[in-house]
């Protein structure tokens, strides 16, 4: 999973797989410190959450 | 007594039948608590798997639930990505079942390793060129991705969304939602078809074995394509089910009917290349190996040509035609019959490619060894079942599963804590189904 | 050690069995529990859940008497190479690299305390090569004072199978390094079975070394994934593209045909290359 394992081999394999996983991690863990972060502020400008798909 | 945490404008039973009614799917949960501690603690010598046997009754039902679980991405993926918005009335639902089957398969994955302790090295030491080391990472990934679809609905509930907090994050992840179902979606695409190349690869097992576009095995495509396909149908199965035991219409039928139709669409066309693979197989692949097709149907007493024909045809064509035509899909007979036949099929596939690719001997001189779960093993995968039920029950109760609920089901709007005394209604209401 | 193995060439360990002299008196499988600590349970009657890195099965010609015709086949680890060095049926599965493919040796091994016991690799071996641990292992008291020190037992939930018992491999080679970094030579490292077996149908060695008898009776064919030039010999289920290195000798041609599965109108010889395994 990381480069210093010992099983870790600088390979196209490797390339395509974990960079798909480590790129797919990201945009999940980047969309959730946005929301949360969003959620934050706007919580603190006062907003009520309204929220217009429901 | 909780009527201060149910959604407003809807009724629900009283609290102490709601109770009753976990109480007894807890018992079954407990039951299979007790199995599952029995396998860690004294370990799998408590299955009926043998060295036959490495994949049995819980992989498939690994497989199975995945591939019912498949109607959250694909669902996901139309209303987020390709913009079909009336299927925002039935997505919660969607991915409320669909949080429960992932995280069901990881619990069964969790009790089917031998180690489970060391269930980390398989992100830790991944050997990338795994068809099982694509699933782990992807089926995982997409898991916290269906968590984050789950969660804005677990805040909608009555009291948490008065927190600004939970109120603004339920908004903001809403914002941001098609960016989590599109990525959901690419996960989806490869999980679910890195199970179907778990089998595909097996050079070793010619029964399951198939040629490869680049990587892929042909299952790889056609496993994608089945839980897109029967994924919906069982989404469509559970909301109807849930229409019937707590009597009310919760979805109207022209968003249940355009469900319908896409999974009946997409079931035709895969059974189609379902039906060329088999072929393929049938007079490319296994005569290559030696083997004529129909060795795999004969010498035992369970796996014959029956079960090749259920799948195909009981449970592949007559489901996918009875949804694509009008007077069949809007009729509710044929429609919850094609749902289950579906839903049948899928399954039927998913345990053929793991317990028949594994009865079959290859070796000459070797025989087929067929194989009975232990109690074990059936109240371990029964487990799953009563948590789902149990998930939903709670989800019902509390959360706004169901958007077009207050619509269908009209109440005098008294306050809150009548409502919840309320018997529920048995009317029938206008376009109800059965 | 890891330059002086990269200074030599490449060894491909792989064995012969002559089917006509083994008896099916199950030496070898007794030896092999004995070298490599194979643990084992007070009722074995059911052997779909026996550990037998070496197992000997029972084949018949299926013939009324007097024609009836026996053979006795001992099964280790094929050690597969594959269709490329490496790809083998259990390599290529394993999630968690656990099962690992030698290219300085050509054997398959199996790291216990790497291996969290999904069972991939069982499904994938055509062979049934792989066993699990359905239990905790357990000797009779004072029987673990036998235990080979060389050999770690494995602890239940994990899959383990026939090493060519490697730590012979160990020690030759550690004794031919302190003694100049010499090659291994062919009587110093011998399986187990090997040297258990009374009537002599087991041979031991280096496909890829003339020298050594087991590449004198096979004559393998590099060019054509080893596949053996020696007509008496086969390897079982040649035609799935596994590529063994446990090679089978027989003058009786329904044994021969007894490695493989043939359609009603082919032969052994006959066919082309095999087709799985290829990606």
């Amino acid at each position: 999973m990381l480069p210093f394992l010992f099983e870790w081999v600088w390979d196209m394999g490797h390339y395509v797989f974990h960079g798909a996983v480590w790129a797919v991690l990201s945009i999940i863990g980047m969309g959730m410190t946005f929301c949360i972060i969003k959620s934050v502020v706007d919580t603190m400008q006062g907003k009520t959450g309204h929220d217009p798909h429901h | 007594m909780d009527s201060a945490l149910i959604p407003e404008g809807v009724k629900r039973c009283s609290l102490w039948k709601f109770l009753l009614a976990l109480a007894l799917v807890s018992a079954v949960l407990m039951w299979g608590v007790y199995a599952m501690l029995l396998c860690w603690v004294k370990g799998l010598n408590q299955t009926n798997m043998n060295d036959y046997y490495g994949f049995a009754l819980w992989i498939w039902a690994d497989l199975a639930v995945i591939a019912l679980g498949g109607g959250a991405f694909f669902t996901g993926l139309l209303k987020y990505v390709f913009g079909k918005d009336e299927l925002k009335y039935i997505i919660n639902y969607a991915v409320l079942i669909g949080f429960i089957c992932y995280s069901s398969a990881q619990l069964i994955l969790g009790i089917d390793v031998g180690q489970p302790l060391r269930g980390w090295f398989i992100f830790w030491h991944a050997n990338v060129h795994s068809m099982l080391t694509e699933v782990a990472f992807c089926l995982t990934c997409y898991f916290i991705v269906l968590t984050i679809e789950y969660i804005p609905l677990s805040l909608e509930n009555r009291q948490i969304k008065k927190v600004p907090f939970f109120a603004n994050l339920t908004h903001n992840m809403h914002s941001a939602m098609a960016v989590f179902a599109a990525t959901g979606a690419f996960l989806s695409f490869f999980h679910q078809g890195s199970l179907g190349g778990v089998s595909g690869v097996l050079f070793g097992r010619p029964f399951s074995f198939r040629e490869h576009i680049l990587i892929w095995p042909y299952t790889f495509f056609l496993f994608t394509w089945s839980a897109a396909a029967f994924g919906p149908s069982f989404t469509l199965f559970v909301t109807w089910l849930t229409e019937k035991i707590t009597r009310k219409k919760l979805v109207k039928d022209e968003v249940i009917h355009m469900v319908a139709k896409i999974s009946g669409w997409m079931i035709i066309t895969y059974i189609i290349a379902k039906s060329a693979d088999t072929l393929y197989w049938m007079f490319n692949t296994a005569p290559s190996q030696g083997l004529q097709w129909s060795f795999f149907y004969q010498n035992n007493p369970f796996y014959g040509k029956w079960i090749l024909f259920t799948e195909i045809f009981i449970c592949g064509f007559l489901p996918g035609l009875l949804l694509i035509f009008k007077a069949t899909r809007e009729n509710p007979t044929f429609r919850v019959t094609a749902l289950v036949l579906g839903i049948i099929g899928v399954c039927l596939n998913r345990w053929v490619l793991v317990l028949q690719t594994l009865a079959a001997p290859v070796l000459p001189f070797d025989s087929w060894v067929l194989y009975i779960p232990s109690w074990q093993e059936v109240a371990t995968t029964i487990l799953p079942i009563a948590y789902g039920v149990i998930l939903i029950m709670i989800s019902h109760r509390y959360l706004p599963i169901f958007p077009q609920e207050r619509e269908l089901n009209p109440i005098d709007a008294p306050p809150a804590s009548v409502v919840s005394r309320q018997p529920a209604p048995t009317a029938v209401v206008e376009g109800q189904s059965a | 050690m890891k330059q002086t193995q990269s200074q030599q060439r490449p060894k491909r360990y792989g064995m012969a069995i002559d089917l006509d002299k083994c008896t099916g008196c199950g030496s070898c499988m007794v030896a092999c529990f004995a070298e490599n600590n194979v643990s084992f349970r007070e009722d074995e009657t059911n052997k779909l859940l026996s550990i037998t890195w070496l197992r000997v099965y029972k084949m018949t010609n299926d013939k009324p008497f007097p024609d009836t015709d026996v053979c006795y086949i001992p099964r280790p680890c094929q050690h597969c190479a594959g269709q490329h060095e490496g790809h083998s049926p259990c390599v290529s599965v394993c999630p968690a690299t656990a099962t690992d493919y030698s290219l300085y040796t050509g054997i398959v091994s199996q790291i216990y305390t790497r291996c969290f016991g999904c069972r991939y690799c069982m499904a994938a071996c055509p062979y049934h090569a792989r066993y699990f641990n359905w239990w905790d292992p357990v000797w009779p008291t004072g029987m673990e004072r036998t235990l080979s020190p060389n050999v770690s037992p494995r602890m239940r939930g994990v899959v383990e199978k026939c090493s060519f018992c490697f730590h012979r491999y160990q020690l030759a080679r550690d004794k031919a390094y302190t003694e100049g970094k010499r090659p291994i030579r062919e009587a110093e490292y011998q399986t187990a079975c090997t040297h258990a077996c009374p009537s002599g149908a087991i041979v031991f060695g280096d496909l890829n070394d003339s020298t050594h008898q087991v590449n004198r009776i096979v004559r393998p064919d590099p060019d054509n994934h080893y596949k053996a030039r020696n007509p008496r010999a086969f390897r079982l289920l040649e035609r799935l593209g596994t590529d063994t290195k446990v090679y089978y000798l027989s003058d009786r041609e329904w044994v021969r045909q007894a490695g493989d599965n043939y359609l009603a109108d082919e032969q052994p010889g006959t066919i082309g290359p095999p087709r799985g395994g290829s990606h």
